[in-house]
């Protein structure tokens, strides 16, 4: 997809939230949906299970309105994280503009997020896309769980952050990080509309 | 009164942002080589924006790079108060050659210029100096110059032949390092995002930022608990217009809670200013290019152009082709100079918009060379003394120019040295020239150099072109081909081609045509076939009117006796009596008295010739030493006293 469309003077950021299962990323979705203002929103599309687990993906459109003469608007997507929704996560993943990477802090979630990391890279190779061109962060998510059952933002980034990209801890459920974690990303692609430079 | 430079103002201690960025870049090539790039280098800004900052930093960067550059930096108020000084102790030259002698002056807050129309000519008369000297001047304003009132025009087109370049208030990125790199300095450590929130405030002057980032330091001096970047906001926000010494809010101010959305207004505050960098980082680009391709003498025309569009999708291509455009220049120049070397600064190759123009001059180069040289265009017809004398000549002259190449082709002017054929020559070329057409107006030996040169580089073909498309051709001292049997051939030649396309030839020799020695016949009896015209030696009454006008332009007013007596002194020719008037000009400066008459009249006719030796003590008499009179004879300049006589008997 086109990032940015000078014919039509329009910006268009689509990121995708990726992550093992139960990780937060409708969390942060919907997070990001309470503290947008209405005129701003578009209508969020959560198709979810009855068990409120997300079985296709969850959309969010945010008219970020005219900036420096572009109209601006940031698509949030969020893909299934169970391992059998593979076909659906490439679907999502294609023409992804950055990669917003929630990895669920809890020690035993160890392995879940290395999987998924490595569904992300084997994803993205698949379509032709090399992961150190694209704007990618990750979130620590539930930091705020106790010490004891969670590894430390350092930890995490030893476990999963090897290319020493942004990475924000977050308690997506009371929003510490979230906004921040979009800031990443958005920052990241947003740097990348000038001269279309490999993203630092 | 000279002030040292600011030790903390320097480049590495400017946060340079996309405001500042072109003023800063050319403050350090300026610093960098002055007096070379941009000069003068004028920069305005609103005040608290950092223009005393680039002023010194100049300073500091070009003294760093050769410590033996002599800098000098000055507000306008103190050049102003040290010229006053200098003028009440009579010591104005001092101060006028203390100036002339640094290699770096940096003038600030020439805004205060306005109404004092004695500093504006001074400053004037100095940036004339330092320029002509290849030393640097820069200064600084908070508007630009054709907004400073009743600012001398002449200055205005100074400062524009330089650079002048503004700087704008600092955009929220630039806001955030200052407040960074101040903190730092203040050794004040912050918490995440309090900086970056004061920044978002409205606050464009850098003074009142770091009036802001005072009050951040000081409230956490006293607070117990880091500072939140809420707090910081409503800190600062409340009173963003005021300077240092504010009253400081409460120690411990209640804590405001963010309101639902402001998150996300955060987040598009700062979203909005990445967007802006990133989509306006084109327009830096450009402006960078227009920057350096200006300097380099080309105009820019086209790239400025393209920062009036709202968006440009292609930049790097923008940019791409002009540079392609500029090599073509560079190309088209080089050979052209190569063959014309007067086509170097010719602005034909300067506008790579105009890259058919450079295609032009090339061509034309190629085929005939550059234009033939041209009258000087101090003499004119209208200003020639017209008296009884030489009433016929100047009647054959208006012909002429009234009706190139009908009435009288060739014009030959005969007469002696300095009775002013060259003058009337030269006059008359610049009435032909008024018909439009290159008028070709040389001397003789001039000609016969250029063959020479022509000859040797084997362009003869390209030089014969040059004076056959003249539509006149003035030859001054034609008795002077005497001799030069390839000169008197081109001449020839070129004398039948102009004269059968109606085009009017002028000539001035020493000697009557028929008395032509060394010259063909044939082409000397060409001469004679037009019309001949004897100058007398000028009157009296043309040299006392050309006297006149010296004494009224060298004196400054007119002194119509003095003319009068100057002018009645014997004198061969005018020059003669312009010499004469040079000597009673000299002597009244060297003995500070006003030139009149009698002062005249003592110096020319009073006074001891200048060469004359002074008598010996003893007899008076002189022997002739070397380079005197070849005479047996001694010469007695004044009679010995009496009492030193010696008489002897003669037997």
């Amino acid at each position: 997809m086109s990032l940015v469309n000078f014919t039509a003077r329009e910006i268009t950021c689509k990121i995708v939230y990726y992550g093992p299962g139960r990780s937060g990323k409708t969390t942060n979705l919907q997070y990001v949906y309470g503290r947008v203002p209405e005129s701003r929103r578009g209508r969020m599309v959560s198709l979810a299970t009855q068990t409120d687990r997300t079985l296709f993906f969850d959309f969010l459109p945010l008219e970020l309105g005219t900036i420096s003469g572009f109209t601006t608007k940031f698509q949030l997507y969020t893909v299934p994280g169970q391992s059998y929704y593979n076909a659906t996560r490439k679907l999502v993943l294609q023409g992804a503009d950055g990669v917003v990477f929630v990895g669920d802090s809890q020690a035993r979630r160890f392995d879940d997020n290395l999987e998924s990391l490595q569904n992300l890279q084997d994803n993205l190779l698949a379509q032709g896309v090399d992961v150190r061109q694209l704007p990618v962060v990750f979130q620590y998510n539930k930091q705020d769980l106790p010490r004891d059952l969670i590894l430390s933002h350092e930890e995490m980034d030893d476990a999963l952050n090897f290319r020493a990209v942004p990475s924000f801890p977050a308690d997506a459920l009371h929003g510490a990080g979230v906004f921040e974690t979009l800031r990443g990303v958005s920052e990241l692609v947003l740097k990348r509309l000038a001269v279309g430079s490999p993203v630092a | 009164m000279t002030v040292t430079l600011n030790p903390l103002y320097r480049f590495d201690t400017l946060v340079v942002g996309a405001a500042n960025r072109l003023a800063a870049t050319a403050a350090r090539a300026v610093a960098e080589s002055p007096g070379t790039v941009y000069n003068p280098l004028f920069i305005y800004a609103q005040p608290g924006l950092g223009k005393t900052h680039l002023l010194m930093a100049i300073g500091h960067a070009a003294r760093a790079i050769d410590p033996a550059v002599t800098v000098e930096y000055l507000t306008l108020d103190e050049f102003v108060e040290a010229f006053h000084a200098a003028i009440a102790a009579g010591h104005g030259e001092a101060y006028r050659q203390r100036f002339h002698d640094v290699d770096l002056l940096l003038v600030d807050d020439v805004q205060f210029l306005t109404h004092r129309r004695e500093m504006q000519a001074e400053l004037l008369r100095l940036t004339d100096a330092l320029q002509a000297a290849n030393r640097q001047i820069v200064l600084t304003s908070d508007r630009p110059p054709a907004e400073i009132e009743a600012l001398d025009e002449r200055l205005i087109r100074r400062f524009a032949g330089g650079l002048i370049i503004d700087v704008a208030a600092p955009d929220y990125e630039t806001r955030v390092a200052i407040l960074r790199r101040k903190a730092e300095e203040r050794r004040a450590a912050f918490g995440a995002g309090v900086l970056e929130a004061v920044a978002l405030l409205d606050i464009d002057n850098v003074r009142e930022l770091l009036g802001a980032l005072n009050r951040l330091i000081a409230f956490q001096a006293v607070s117990e608990t880091p500072l939140t970047p809420e707090q910081a906001r409503t800190l600062v926000g409340g009173d963003t217009g005021s300077e240092n010494g504010a009253v400081l809010p409460p120690a411990v101010p209640a804590p405001v809670p963010p309101p639902a959305s402001s998150e996300f207004d955060d987040f598009l505050t700062e979203i909005a200013a990445t967007v802006a960098q990133q989509v306006d980082a084109w327009r830096e680009k450009v402006s960078a290019a227009i920057l350096r391709w200006q300097g380099e003498g080309f105009r820019t025309a086209q790239l400025e152009a393209l920062l009036q569009q709202e968006m440009l999708a292609d930049p790097e291509r923008a940019l791409r082709e002009f540079e392609e455009d500029v090599e073509r220049l560079r190309t088209l120049r080089a050979e052209a100079v190569a063959l014309v070397p007067d086509l170097e600064g010719s602005a034909a190759f300067r506008d790579p918009a105009d890259l058919a123009a450079a295609q032009e001059a090339l061509r034309q180069a190629r085929e005939e060379g550059p234009p033939p040289p041209a009258p000087s265009p101090l003499w004119r017809l209208d200003d020639v003394v017209e008296t009884s004398g030489n009433r016929m000549v100047l009647e054959a002259l208006r012909s002429v120019a009234g009706d190139p190449g009908a009435r009288y082709n060739p014009l030959v002017l005969v007469g002696g040295a300095a009775v002013g054929k060259t003058h009337l020559l030269h006059a008359l070329g610049n009435a032909l020239a008024a018909h439009g057409g290159p008028v070709a107006c040389l001397s003789a030996p001039e000609f016969t150099d250029e063959l020479i040169e022509a000859i040797d580089r084997g362009t003869v073909a390209a030089w014969r072109a040059r004076y056959r498309r003249a539509s006149a051709f003035l030859l001054d001292d034609v008795h002077l081909v005497a001799a030069k049997g390839r000169t008197q051939d081109e001449l020839f030649v070129l004398f039948n081609v102009l004269v059968d396309d109606g085009r009017q030839l002028v000539f001035t020799s020493a000697v009557p045509p028929a008395e032509l020695e060394g010259v063909e016949t044939r082409l000397r009896s060409r001469l004679e076939g037009g019309l001949v015209v004897e100058l007398p030696p000028p009157e009296a009454a043309v040299r006392e009117r050309v006297i006149a006008r010296d004494i009224e332009s060298k004196l400054g007013a007119a002194d119509p006796a003095l003319a009068a007596y100057v002018a009645a002194r014997p004198a061969e020719s005018v020059r003669a009596a312009q010499a004469l008037l040079q000597r009673v000009l000299d002597a009244s400066a060297e003995r500070h008295v006003a030139p009149t008459p009698a002062f005249a009249r003592e110096v020319l006719e009073d006074a001891p010739p200048p060469s004359r030796p002074q008598a010996g003590p003893a007899s008076g008499i002189v022997a002739p030493g070397a380079g005197a009179t070849r005479s047996r004879e001694k010469i007695v300049w004044e009679w010995p006293q009496a009492g030193e006589r010696v008489i002897e008997e003669w037997r």
